[in-house]
């Protein structure tokens, strides 16, 4: 035939375009599988269902043992929907003590893509969260009659006092804030981490690492057994218990003694450092912040015009007052702008080219000592008008500024201390700078007179006045203040550990500790004379512009080898005397004697009684909870 | 002539020396790394038995493999000319049994073309190719017989459409496509190229058209216009620059002017093109109308999800992602025999059968992925080399057969797999489980193999 020979040639185009679609394959293959590691991680995603396991928290006691947190099995209902037809609903929900129509609408979100993205029909779906013992119990009984519905154990927080609410913070989910800045990528959506309080500072040692279980998971998300053999499990590592160094019976007073007042009291064992107790009021009962209900306490808090969330120990800055005439003293005599023996006059207060510092009456001349038993204005004043006054020591008014300023923060002012809590504030301790920026350089010891005296720029925190009496009573160092006082199994951090020294010699401490106790015996603080022990103090009365003055004690018990250091700071309480000092006694009495005397008892239901404002309290109580069982979270 | 007759009955050799062992040689690979994915496929982590076991897939393809061994030593001990004098009957009893398929067959995932006897079931779509090859084969070596007449293009064309017709019948769509593959046999034969050319375009219009909108589908139809005047128009003339300015008119105005030039100058080739430009203009307009209106819709959908139009991860889309996973997971040496996790875990639907290819590339990874697509390769050339042998047109067209069925099940099986060709359920040859189509494709090469030991026989 002819053209026979022409058509043999088509073999090349039939055998050409098979070589074509071959190689096109290869090509196809080259970039699916070696070009690209997204299938491989698909794949692996598809396959591998990391199941984490959760450590158990440590638990948190006081300085004395006493459980203040610990962890309480809850119980989440758990649903297969594939597993779950056919079962009497009204039955269900009678034993989950829920409504037709919540039972409805929780379905319904299960089965909703769009909320509840890793939904599949063969896997066990979270339905109900976190039931207590007695609703667990009740619904145990009866689940056989529901197949398709399973309990599922985990754990919450629990605390054994409604007291220290800000000392112990709380945990909830990890937000996705705090996923992003984390560096070690430890947080998953839905897991729980320390929102505020040691909780918080202290999260990686009480949280311990999580477990991982490599499960293998069929297209239906069935789990067909664990990859390996578990080769590639790890176990997970509980968290650390801590003993807290707070004493759980005087922070409750505290708490009480504070009730109705706005304000705090910060108490300090002088020799270690340790935070005795915090206070910090108005407060609440910390057990409002546990599972389902932490969402809503959390908003009716935070609507509270008088802050129950913020930590007014170290995040509350307020002048000082008078207490803080201390550190002037022994500024002034470590310099030697004054001795023991310098008396200044006070004509009702300080008077000079036109300036004028209100004091009360009291004799005049006064050497150091009896100034600051009566807690003179005047004499503080003339001692910082000589410091800055003085050419033949300091240069400049400037150089004056800046050697006050190293004193000052030399005994903990103007930086955060560094204590184990979040949100610390630093206060203000004013500098040269500051001045002449504000003054234009224009300045002198009488335009910031009444730094010397605790007002004007000054600030301090609660904390950082009693850490002032805890350097007092150790004549001269402090230890940072930390809440923790023990992790175990790991030493505590050497911060917490070390003497920090003023700059002020220890005799010159002497000097002040015998005014303090002057003002015990004859002074401002006579109310917190008792005949037990010798307590040194000093007073306060803050002037403050949105209202009344703060009502601030600053002292330590007993004078030698001290025990407590304290501060009591009353928003708006007016003198120091009125509310800082017979609070700080009774504190100071509670701490070293363990307990109160009958008298006491009495002063101190009055005072807890004696209220600033309408008190709004938190508790369990209160909120009265309608029992919304809406689950937070899908947790294993 | 009488030289190599005389050659011939000198050296008359033996069957055993004349099969063309290279091919027995791939299919044995080729079975091989078929039943090592099957055990890919069908094996379970954590499960108790063994890939040995007749219980297990792997167990029956070791007895499916065993069988088809068997069959394919029958067909070589059979002499090949009487396979050839049975060819109608063949063809004929097929018919039959497509025929009374779908009223014995009993309902599997929607398909009717499983008949069940005893304890296993067998598709007669599978076997049909055979009888339909061989069927062409005889026609098309009787004398006189040119493809290039349109009768008996048409005789050709029935041959292959009842069959088709019959099997769609039974809702095996993706069987019947395969048909169309005797088309590359028939272009060998003469049929014309444009046939092809026709089919292929219309694939790109479709494709081109659903994806990017109507102005890319003129511009090719444009150039494929112009292209084709280029190639088939009456070239000389005067004024030859001025002459082809016409061409850049719009393919459908172009079209009529073509048109007025065959009338005018009395040459056909220009009518033709112009109703090329036409139909294809034609048919781009009608291809919204075909996939909305006469598709099925679950068809409708696996072609907007492979056209990208649709994304629709659970649905239609779900089994080429998740193939794609699994191919692309195994990277260039693949996790290993048996440690494949999408194929163990049943991401991919249907692993052990249509989708059996994820099992190699996710196992085996690049490399034994390019080894089997150019073992099926080198299968596909050497059938063509010994059709091209074939002293006879019987031979050489049933070899087209054989090697066009080859190549559209690995294209449209592998290319469905990578995500290049519509999901069309048809195996991949000695890969894929299941009796009835290892058996089909071991007679079908296997008879070819038959009739191609015996072409240096002494014919009349």
């Amino acid at each position: 035939m002819e053209g026979n020979y022409e058509l043999a040639k088509r073999k090349y185009i039939i055998g050409g375009a098979a070589v074509i679609i071959i190689l096109v394959y290869l090509l196809r293959l080259f970039t699916l599988q070696l070009l690209s590691e997204d299938f491989k991680i698909s794949a692996d995603s598809n396959a591998f269902l990391k199941r984490i396991q959760y450590p158990a928290r440590g638990a948190i006691t006081d300085r004395n043992g006493k459980l203040l947190v610990y962890n309480q099995p809850a119980y989440d209902v758990m649903v297969i929907m594939t597993e779950q037809i056919g079962i009497d609903t009204l039955d269900l929900c009678e034993s989950l003590d829920i409504t037709r129509d919540w039972y409805e609408r929780r379905m319904a979100e299960i089965k909703d893509l769009n909320r509840n993205p890793g939904y599949s029909p063969y896997t066990q779906q979270l339905f109900m969260s976190q039931l207590s013992t007695e609703e667990f119990s009740r619904f145990q009984e009866k689940l056989f009659r529901f197949p398709g519905f399973y309990i599922q154990k985990r754990s919450i927080r629990q605390y054994s006092y409604p007291n220290a609410a800000h000392l112990l913070g709380d945990i909830g989910e990890v937000s996705p804030e705090d996923i992003e800045a984390d560096p070690n990528h430890y947080y998953r959506s839905g897991d729980y981490i320390g929102k505020l309080g040691v909780e918080r500072s202290y999260e990686e040692v009480l949280r311990g690492e999580k477990g991982m279980e490599v499960l293998l998971r069929d297209a239906r998300g069935r789990i067909k057994g664990r990859y390996q053999n578990g080769k590639f499990d790890e176990a997970p590592v509980p968290g650390r218990n801590l003993t807290m160094s707070i004493d759980l019976e005087l922070q409750a007073l505290g708490e009480r003694l504070m009730t109705g007042k706005l304000g705090s009291i910060v108490a300090i064992e002088p020799s270690t450092g340790e935070v005795l107790c915090m206070v910090s009021s108005p407060t609440y009962d910390p057990r409002i912040m546990i599972g389902r209900q932490r969402g809503k306490s959390q908003k009716l808090l935070a609507a509270d015009p008088r802050k129950p969330l913020l930590n007014r120990a170290i995040m509350g800055q307020y002048p000082p007052g008078s207490t803080f005439k201390t550190s002037q003293a022994l500024t002034f005599l470590q310099e030697g702008i004054i001795t023991p023996q310098t008396a200044y006059p006070c004509s009702r207060g300080f008077r000079f080219r036109g300036l004028k510092v209100g004091c009360h009456g009291h004799g005049s001349p006064l050497p150091l000592v009896p100034a600051i038993a009566t807690s003179c204005n005047g004499y503080f004043c003339w001692g910082l008008y000589h410091m800055f006054g003085n050419r033949t020591k300091y240069a400049t008014v400037q150089d004056a500024m800046t050697t006050w300023k190293d004193y000052m923060v030399s005994m903990g002012f103007g930086y955060k201390l560094g204590i184990d809590l979040p949100g610390e504030k630093r206060g203000m301790i004013p500098n040269a700078p500051y001045y002449d920026k504000a003054y234009k350089e224009d300045w002198s010891g009488l335009t910031v007179i009444s730094i010397s005296i605790g007002q004007g720029e000054v600030n301090l925190t609660p904390l950082q006045i009693a850490n002032l009496g805890a350097t007092i009573a150790n004549r001269g160092y402090y230890i940072i203040p930390h809440v923790v006082k023990e992790i175990q199994g790991m030493p505590l951090d050497t911060l917490y550990t070390k003497k920090r020294y003023t700059k002020v010699e220890r005799k010159h401490y002497e000097t002040v500790v015998a005014g303090m106790r002057q003002a015990v015996l004859g002074g401002t603080c006579r109310v917190a004379n008792t005949s037990f022990y010798e307590v040194c103090g000093k007073t306060g009365t803050a002037q403050n512009p949105h209202g009344q003055d703060h009502s601030v004690f600053m002292g330590f018990a007993p004078r030698e080898n001290p025990k407590i250091a304290i501060c009591v700071y009353v928003e708006n309480g007016t003198w120091g005397a009125t509310y800082g000092v017979p609070i700080g006694a009774l504190m100071m009495e509670q701490y070293i004697n363990g307990k109160l005397s009958e008298a006491s008892k009495a002063r101190a239901t009055q005072f807890e009684n004696k209220h600033l404002y309408i008190p709004q309290e938190y508790s369990l109580q209160t909120l009265s909870n309608n029992a919304s069982h809406a689950p937070e979270t899908v947790k294993e | 002539m009488p030289q190599k007759l005389l050659r011939n009955k000198k050296k008359a050799p033996s069957l055993w020396g004349s099969i063309d062992w290279l091919t027995i040689f791939i299919y044995l690979v080729l079975l091989a790394l078929g039943w090592m994915s099957v055990c890919g496929a069908c094996y379970e982590f954590g499960g108790t038995g063994s890939i040995f076991e007749f219980s297990t897939r792997s167990g029956m393809q070791i007895v499916w493999i065993g069988t088809s061994l068997l069959l394919a030593f029958i067909i070589l001990m059979t002499d090949d000319r009487i396979i050839e004098s049975f060819s109608y009957i063949i063809y004929i009893g097929f018919l039959a049994l497509l025929f009374i398929t779908p009223f014995m067959a009993h309902d599997i995932k929607g398909s009717m073309s499983w008949i069940k006897i005893g304890s296993f079931s067998i598709q007669p779509a599978e076997f049909a190719k055979f009888g339909v090859a061989l069927c062409l084969a005889k026609v098309m070596s009787t004398y006189g017989f040119d493809v290039r007449n349109w009768r008996d293009f048409a005789i050709c064309i029935a041959l292959i459409v009842v069959p088709m017709g019959l099997i769609i019948m039974q809702k095996e769509t993706g069987s019947a496509l395969v048909y169309t593959a005797f088309f590359l046999m028939l272009y060998r034969e003469g049929m014309s190229g444009s046939i092809l050319f026709i089919a292929l375009s219309a694939v790109i219009y479709f494709v081109v058209g659903v994806r990017f909108g109507w102005l890319p589908v003129m511009i090719i139809i444009q150039i494929f216009t112009i292209g084709l005047v280029l190639v088939y128009g009456r070239s000389g003339g005067k004024k030859r620059l001025g002459r082809w300015l016409y061409l850049l008119l719009p393919a459908p105005l172009l079209a009529f002017y073509l048109l007025y030039l065959s009338l005018r100058d009395r040459y056909l080739p220009y009518c033709l093109i112009a109703l090329f430009a036409l139909g294809s203009v034609g048919f781009y307009y009608s291809t919204d109308y075909v996939l909305n209106n006469i598709l099925e819709t679950h068809q409708q959908k696996r072609i907007r999800v492979l056209l990208g139009l649709e994304d629709d991860p659970r649905g239609a889309g779900y089994n080429v992602i998740q193939a794609k996973i699994a191919i692309g997971s195994g990277g260039l040496q693949g996790k290993g025999f048996l440690n494949g996790t999408q194929t163990k875990l049943k991401y991919v639907p249907e692993q052990d059968t249509d989708f059996i290819f994820c099992t190699v590339g996710e196992e085996e990874g690049f490399v034994g992925c390019a080894i089997v697509l150019l073992l099926f390769l080198s299968l596909i050339l050497r059938l063509l080399h010994l059709a091209e042998r074939q002293a006879h047109t019987f031979g050489r067209v049933y070899g087209y057969c054989v090697l066009s069925i080859f190549l559209f099940h690995v294209f449209i099986n592998v290319g469905m797999v990578l995500g290049l060709t519509p999901v069309i359920g048809i195996p991949l040859p000695f890969f894929s489980y299941g009796g009835s189509s290892l058996w089909g494709f071991t007679i079908l090469l296997f008879v070819f193999l038959r009739i191609d030991a015996g072409r240096n026989r002494l014919q009349h």
